[in-house]
């Protein structure tokens, strides 16, 4: 019996005899009886709530190795302890609610029944413990070669995918077979999903609206191919020609991924709307009218190629800069001309990356809120569409559910189309061997299409940038241009009142809790991606396929549908968290994880395996391996994750719009609630706000983790892992 | 080394402060603290949670929502409430929440102080819900617009029909704004419901965009995105306090009104504080501060100076709006989805 599995069962104990196994009223005052002993499961179960006593076999049973250590069959003890301990506390946390039974059937027990609140430090720490002791018997059993470090690490993430991915997601697709009052009727799916609303095709043949399921189709279709070739002219105009201004180029790719997403829109409608700058140009020196055109399709388009091109070029970058220059050679030497080569060479050894921007594009069109919100006019696409059908006035949440699930359909068949295109063809062009040839310039007509679709697009971004600036400073854009303060003093002033600081501003509440957040879930998303990444490339163990399809899962989700989930998931016991900042941590660590298991899995297999086995020969235990060896080695997807994890926690907008309270409101949600209200110059501040606590953000990442230190002379030319990584 | 140890104290970091969180969850202070849903305009919501911080040293933990996301949200936490008070936004959904018994009965000492609309919208709802402002709804135009395109003022309802509105006329999406809403009963309420969908559905032609806030057409209009605006004439004020080149028009036909209101929470963990705000929002100190966040509704207080900005609601043609009708849930849901059928749909 090892140290760590006698710990985790005293914890087991602790968890179940000390802590406090239910969760706190809000306004008790828990006194430190409350936290010890007084509140714990046992002096509940002795008190009258019979159903936690069973629990106490488990913990029993954990304690038969500990009393016989020489007993043969000790794993079998603790995976039978581990997996009945578990099963009680879901049985009694899904069975028994706040308000009593929660299945109708257990009414005859009597009516309303007993109940209980949303589970608390004991329960949690003792479902951990049950787990974890689960695992050690596995692992003790000789499962992962009776490495309890890899079981243990597999179970914990299995377990918080299962309760924070697929239970979520469950509870709102099983509510889109259900009718208003929650009981169970087929019959309304269907007829909610034949809706015409959805499926109307009728704007092919009259002028009437299309469904509102083909026009979020047609608008991501649209959007992956306009953001995959502007980020291919992007990218070749980056790394084979000799463009001067490269280095802006990037700083231009990265700025879109910092900046709220709505705030794009806001800036399109200070330009382009009917009394926008470029508008009252284009009516006073050339008479053209006015317009509300880019209400609408056009506008949203132009919104979201502006927001998600710079995606595309992070991707299609590092693929363009891999393609091995031997083979554009050896197709030279077979006298080739330039565009031949183009054609049959590169462009066919671009077909991963281009697929995945296309990817990459398509679904962050999905699942965009803040664009349509802002400027879709009467153009309605199903993220906002299911937003409402929530809070609007018609309360429709099985109608938000169905269109969830044809939302989760299209990106799910996205996925599979992708990865039916690439097929089991080879793009391997690096390779340890020495590959010294110069990238071939680009053909003529290929350098001139960049330089003409990159560049007025490139000096457009500005403009649109500049707009943010510009509206940030002045009272009130489009109609007095008297610069002002006024917007960041709403919003950040700060008044010295008898008893101190006073942040009177009013978007200080949700700036503060918006950093903490994004602060709290970077390095968990980190850890946890990681740890994921490592299991996946290091070991071997069965199910590993649907592993992986697990955690890409919370991915391929739309964020609309990750907030509605959670909040039907998590408002009630067993698992008891909306309204704290915990599920908005947790809701952002379980839809930025995929990218951190991405670029670690992308790090991982550069990593030669020999060092981990070298580690392993020489005695040290496999954590001991990961943390002296793999994590070191592991740095630029280290920032990799943690950048992106915090950046999309400041900018996601579309999950934590429901997720919000009072006490933890997000920045994007503020911000879309000013722009709602037409106050744009303060949404802008707040926003001009945001970019740069981002930038600060990724700097002091970048300080804290350090770069990772080779044994090399020259560093190769390889870029660093972006911030975005591609999915598979 | 450095890396281990700074990625692992940061992600041991992390979790206690996650796991932290998770207790704030519970056990938030009790004293001193009031949850409340705001529905009415930032400023104000802003200004009324730091005037009572400042009067009593109770820390006011305030969202701002549209009526119907509070409403929604007060509806999905219901099994266990995590607001105190409901203060602001228009009446229909605090009426809906009221027999729903989501909100609690209350009898505030400052009753005797109302007016008679704010005291007949606490009687219908059980005593659930008390009025605090009253707002008539209307329409505004930008004058500039009008005047460069020859439009000439409109008075009346009707008068939005007309062909050179084509276009030019913003609304709010009724499915998700109380505002538009209350144009939907109001125009049911004054032309009957078969003539009143008539009457939608030709504005429908005219109608730019349906917006999914109340109060959108009202900027929309001051900044030129939109000729008329449908809207409350206090948002629609707000404006032209603003300098913006906009006029209120009160309809011709009549018009209807919303009351916005205030309800307890049921199950209110700060039930104390709650019953203090309440009697407070109701003071004439209270009321006032409105004018100051630049909102001209209409005081429930009657020794609440009115605002000289306001619409005075003498001047304009109120009808007589059946609240207790037209704020249920069935009929509510039956005038929307009609609408969503016959109206929304129609080709322009």
């Amino acid at each position: 019996m090892s140290r760590a599995t006698l710990g985790w069962i005293v914890l087991s104990w602790v968890g179940f005899a000390l802590l406090p196994w239910y969760g706190f009223e809000r306004s008790a005052t828990p006194t430190i009886a409350d936290y010890f002993i007084s509140g714990s499961a046992l002096v509940h179960g002795l008190r009258g709530a019979w159903w936690l006593l069973p629990i106490l076999l488990p913990l029993g049973m954990a304690l038969v190795p500990v009393v016989w250590p020489s007993s043969q069959d000790r794993g079998s003890w603790l995976v039978a302890s581990g997996a009945v301990g578990l099963a009680l506390i879901v049985l009694q946390g899904f069975t028994i609610g706040l308000n009593g039974w929660t299945m109708d059937v257990l009414k005859v027990f009597g009516d309303p029944g007993p109940h209980q609140a949303g589970m608390g430090y004991g329960a949690a720490l003792t479902s951990a413990s049950f787990l974890i002791i689960l695992c050690h018997g596995l692992a003790a059993r000789g499962w992962c070669r009776g490495d309890a470090f890899v079981t243990s690490s597999i179970g914990v993430v299995i377990a918080l995918i299962i309760v924070f991915v697929f239970f979520p997601v469950s509870t709102i697709l099983a509510s889109a077979f259900a009718d208003n009052s929650g009981n169970f009727a087929p019959s309304e799916f269907v007829t909610k999903f034949t809706d015409k609303s959805i499926w109307g095709l009728d704007c092919l043949t009259s002028d009437l609206r299309c469904g509102v399921a083909w026009n979020t189709l047609f608008l991501g279709l649209l959007v992956a191919f306009g953001t995959t070739a502007l980020g291919l002219a992007f990218a070749l105009i980056a790394t084979r020609t000799e463009f001067r201004y490269k280095k802006l180029l990037r700083v231009m790719s990265v700025l879109p991924i910092i900046t709220p997403p709505f705030v794009i829109g806001l800036a399109l409608i200070l330009l382009f709307g009917r009394s926008g700058a470029l508008s009252s140009v284009l009516w006073e020196w050339f008479g053209i009218p006015r317009s509300r055109w880019i209400y609408g399709l056009p506008g949203v388009f132009i919104a979201q190629l502006l927001a998600f091109t710079p995606i595309a070029f992070l991707v299609l970058i590092g693929v363009v800069q891999g393609i091995s220059p031997t083979l554009e050679e050896a197709s030279q030497t077979l006298r080739a001309k330039s565009w031949t080569t183009f054609w049959t060479v590169t462009l066919p050894l671009m077909r991963p990356g281009l697929a995945n921007a296309f990817l990459l594009g398509f679904v962050e069109s999905l699942a965009d809120f803040g664009n349509p919100l802002v400027l879709a006019g009467n153009y309605e696409v199903l993220s906002t569409k299911i937003f409402f059908a929530v809070v609007g006035a018609q309360q429709d949440q099985g109608r938000a559910a169905v269109l969830s699930i044809i939302l989760l359909a299209f990106t799910l068949g996205a996925f599979w189309l992708q990865h039916a295109w690439l097929g089991k063809k080879v793009y391997t062009t690096v390779t340890g061997k020495g590959d010294s040839g110069i990238p071939l310039p680009l053909p003529r007509r290929v350098a001139l299409a960049s330089y003409l679709t990159a560049i007025p697009w490139a000096i457009f971004t500005v403009a649109v940038y500049a707009i943010i600036v510009v509206g940030a400073f002045v009272r009130s854009m489009g109609r007095d241009y008297t610069p002002t303060f006024e917007h960041f003093v709403t919003a950040f002033r700060v008044e010295h009142a008898d008893w101190g600081l006073y942040f009177s501003g009013s978007a200080w509440n949700s700036f503060f809790a918006t950093v903490k957040v994004a602060a709290l879930s970077a390095p968990l998303t980190a850890a946890i991606g990681l740890l994921t990444a490592y299991l996946l490339t290091r070991q071997r163990f069965s199910g590993q396929r649907s592993f992986e399809f697990g955690t890409l899962l919370s991915f391929a989700i739309p964020g609309t549908v990750v907030g509605v989930s959670y909040i039907l998931a998590f408002n009630v016991p067993p698992i008891e968290i909306t309204g704290t900042g915990f599920i908005l941590v947790m809701c952002f660590v379980f839809r930025n994880m995929p990218v951190g298991v991405r670029s670690g899995i992308a790090t991982l297999s550069q990593i030669d395996k020999s060092l981990d086995e070298a580690s392993l020969t020489l005695g040290a235990r496999s954590s001991t391996t990961m943390r002296r060896v793999v994590l070191p080695l592991l740095r630029p997807a280290i920032v990799a994750s943690l950048v992106y994890s915090f950046v999309r926690a400041m900018t996601a907008v579309s999950a934590v719009i429901f997720l919000v309270t009072a006490e933890y409101n997000m920045a994007t949600t503020y911000i879309v609630g000013r722009v709602e209200a037409g106050e744009f110059g303060l949404a802008i501040a707040y926003s001009t706000a945001l970019i740069i606590v981002m930038l600060l953000a990724i700097v002091a990442i970048q300080l804290m983790v350090g770069e990772r230190r080779l044994g090399r002379r020259s560093a190769s030319a390889a870029p660093s892992p972006v911030a975005v990584q591609a999915v598979p | 080394m450095k890396l281990k140890k700074t990625f692992a104290a940061a992600t041991m970091l992390a979790g206690t402060m996650t796991a932290l969180s998770f207790m704030s969850a519970g056990a938030a202070q009790a004293q001193g603290e009031l949850v409340m849903y705001c529905g009415v305009q930032e400023e104000w919501c802003r200004a009324m949670t730091t005037a009572f911080e400042r009067e009593t040293g109770i820390k006011v933990s305030m969202t701002r929502k549209s009526a119907g996301e509070v409403y929604a949200q007060v509806k999905a936490e219901a099994a266990n409430p995590r607001a105190d008070i409901w203060w602001g936004g228009t009446g229909d959904p605090h009426m809906q929440a009221a027999e729903e018994g989501l909100t609690v009965e209350y009898k505030s000492p400052k009753m005797s102080e109302l007016q008679d609309w704010a005291v007949r919208q606490w009687e219908q709802s059980k005593q659930r819900t008390v009025g605090i402002y009253s707002g008539a709804l209307g329409f505004g135009y930008n004058t500039d617009l009008a005047k460069s395109n020859n439009i000439a003022e409109p008075k009346c309802w009707a008068d939005l029909l007309k062909a050179e509105f084509k276009d030019e006329v913003q609304v709010a999406d009724p499915n998700s704004s109380g505002t538009a809403y209350t144009l939907l009963a109001t125009i049911v309420q004054i032309m009957g419901e078969d003539k009143g969908f008539e009457y939608l559905k030709a504005l429908h032609k005219n109608v730019n965009q349906y917006t999914k806030s109340g109060a959108a057409p009202a900027k929309a209009m001051a900044l030129g995105e939109t000729t008329a605006g449908i809207a409350f004439m206090h948002d629609i004020v707000t404006m032209v306090v603003d300098k913006a080149p906009v006029k209120v028009v009160a309809p011709c036909e009549g018009t209807g009104y919303e009351i916005g209101s205030m309800s307890i929470i049921k199950g209110a963990k700060n039930m104390d504080n709650a019953k203090k705000f309440y009697d407070w929002a109701l003071t004439a100190d209270a009321q006032k501060l409105g004018a100051d966040a630049k909102s001209y509704q209409v005081p429930s207080n009657k020794s609440t100076p009115i605002p000289p900005q306001s619409p005075k609601l003498s001047d304009i043609k109120l009808i007589n709006f059946d609240f207790a009708k037209y704020g249920s849930s069935a009929e509510r849901r039956r005038l929307l989805s009609k609408w969503d059928n016959e109206v929304k749909n129609l080709p322009k």
